[in-house]
């Protein structure tokens, strides 16, 4: 999963696509792991260092994460 | 350490004009209901569990009387057994000085059972058995005429057994408010109420004592109270002037709102409903000036149900699973549906989760666990993030959810109140298989 090269992040969570004009905001964590994949990290270097850094257990990560790339797809930021 | 996890979420800001009606996000938790902890009512009592406040219901009871106390001499409420007849429920009211309102015959045996003496008991509804009219003649109880078949009935049921009925009529009219609540009664404007009081006046076993209407439920009108008391006050004055009948009582009925929010309603119904204060201004105005003599003024008797239990009750669920929908909408399925919240299918039900969560929401739906499609608690609703097991709290669901609930696919759960002390009791134990086959008879031949 790639996010489009054009979209623009701030480090508090916003996040806009100007190819559409939509705007968005984020949670931390959402906001965190936009940022790795802006910084071309993959899908498992980035679940690491979710666990390491958070509390949470791999299966619901898993989960939660197909459910966040399902909601980048829907929002059109995705390269795919 | 690491750091609290919260599932990644992204929502989209919507540019437009601000909506001056809007409503900050309820994000407080509720992590406790009169001092009993959430989770400890769920790991005794189970999840989904409906939690009623005795401190609540005696607080609401005591408002509402000095409400009217205050403003008229002679007040008498009647508890409305159809709203919540688990008898725990009735004995508080009745402790607190509430007489029975009755509209079936299991409920007046309740009543009985709850202690209440047979002349304190009101029996209302369309349906009363003639088994149910000679106990309640027996008793003194005061029988509300609803039509003519059971005024008929009555007259010969009186004349068999030689006794006298202590009766009123329950009269419908035009308040103001559509559609006009006409099925209940005998109408009032096109002279029936008048042709049935005269009827009662004939006959020789039947004491005319009172005068009953009962104008609507969630009543958003004091002044419709207002029309329905003088019409009584009317019709009570010509008892009095033109039968030597002077009426003991007039009972307003039931229909006070409580803080609910209606499904489309633009404000919470906090904000919108008027207060018991409102009604109770309405309808003693109206009596103190219709003409009674000060000695004679008639007992004010008030069948309020909802108003002095909806938030008194609270029910505790569970998160099964989240899921998306097909067109991105979050969507969460809870333990509770329809079939135990009948309410939430005409109140915006105000929803707290159980701890403390992160301050972002998103819009979600809110699903009950049942197979049918149907089963919606909220169709929207801004929430924190839930999780598998975190725990909701669903407020002002004590009046009508625990009489009109249902048993279908899933069982219907405990109900607990937490006394003053701050101690919780089970006063209905959660619905079991052996319980549902209970009634159940299977045929010979079916037997293997």
């Amino acid at each position: 999963m790639k996010l489009k090269a054009n979209i623009a992040t701030s480090e508090n969570g916003f996040i806009f696509n100007p190819a559409t004009g939509d705007s968005f905001t984020s949670n931390g964590i959402a906001a965190e792991i936009l940022t790795y994949m802006k910084a071309g990290e993959s899908e498992a270097e980035i679940k690491q260092k979710i666990l390491d850094r958070y509390e949470v257990e791999l299966c619901q990560l898993e989960r939660d994460w197909d459910d966040y790339m399902l909601q980048l797809k829907e929002a059109n930021l995705l390269d795919l | 350490m690491k750091q609290k996890y919260e599932r990644p979420t992204i929502r989209k800001m919507n540019t437009g004009l601000m909506n001056k009606f809007g409503t900050r996000t309820d994000f407080d938790p509720v992590e406790s209901i009169d001092g009993v902890a959430v989770k400890d009512l769920v790991a005794q009592y189970g999840s989904p569990v409906f939690v009623l406040s005795e401190k609540q219901i005696r607080r609401n009871y005591q408002a509402a009387l000095r409400s009217f106390k205050t403003r008229y001499p002679k007040v008498q409420f009647a508890w409305s057994y159809k709203t919540n007849y688990l008898n725990a429920v009735c004995k508080v009211f009745h402790q607190e000085g509430s007489w029975a309102e009755v509209v079936s015959g299991f409920e007046y045996h309740k009543a009985l059972g709850n202690g209440v003496a047979g002349h304190q008991i009101i029996f209302n509804g369309p349906d009363k058995k003639e088994a149910d009219l000679i106990l309640a003649i027996e008793n003194h109880s005061l029988i509300h005429i609803d039509h003519f078949d059971e005024l008929y009935l009555l007259i010969q049921i009186t004349q068999r057994i030689n006794k006298t009925a202590k009766v009123a009529i329950r009269v419908n009219f035009d308040t103001g408010v559509y559609p006009i609540w006409d099925r209940f009664g005998f109408n009032y404007e096109n002279g029936q109420a008048w042709t049935a009081i005269n009827k009662i006046a004939k006959a020789d076993k039947m004491e005319l004592v009172g005068l009953h209407c009962h104008i609507g439920t969630f009543m958003l009108s004091t002044a419709a109270y207002a029309v329905a008391a003088a019409k009584l006050c009317q019709l009570a004055l010509k008892c009095k002037n033109e039968l030597q009948n002077p009426l003991q009582y007039l009972d307003l009925g039931g229909g006070f709102p409580s803080t609910n929010t209606l499904k489309g309603a633009y404000l919470p119904g906090v904000d919108t409903v008027p207060s018991v204060e409102d009604f109770a201004e309405a309808i003693s105005n109206t009596i103190l000036e219709a003409g009674f003599d000060t000695d004679e003024l008639p007992l004010l008797i008030l069948e309020s149900g909802r108003v002095l239990i909806d938030d008194a009750g609270y029910l505790i669920g569970s998160v099964l699973a989240n899921k998306r929908l097909s067109d991105g909408r979050r969507a969460t399925i809870l333990d509770f549906g329809i079939n135990i919240l009948f309410t939430s299918n005409w109140y915006d039900h105000k929803i707290s989760v159980a701890k403390e969560s992160g301050q972002y929401t998103e819009e979600t739906v809110l699903f009950g666990p049942l197979c049918m499609n149907i089963d919606v608690i909220r169709e929207s609703i801004m929430l924190p993030l839930l999780e598998r097991g975190d725990q909701v709290v669903v407020h002002k669901v004590g009046a009508y959810n625990m009489t009109q609930w249902m048993q279908f696919i899933n069982m219907r759960p405990a109900v607990v109140l937490i006394d003053q002390q701050a101690k919780s009791h089970l006063i209905r134990k959660p619905e079991n298989l052996t319980y549902l086959e209970m009634m159940e008879v299977v045929p010979d031949y079916l037997k293997i």
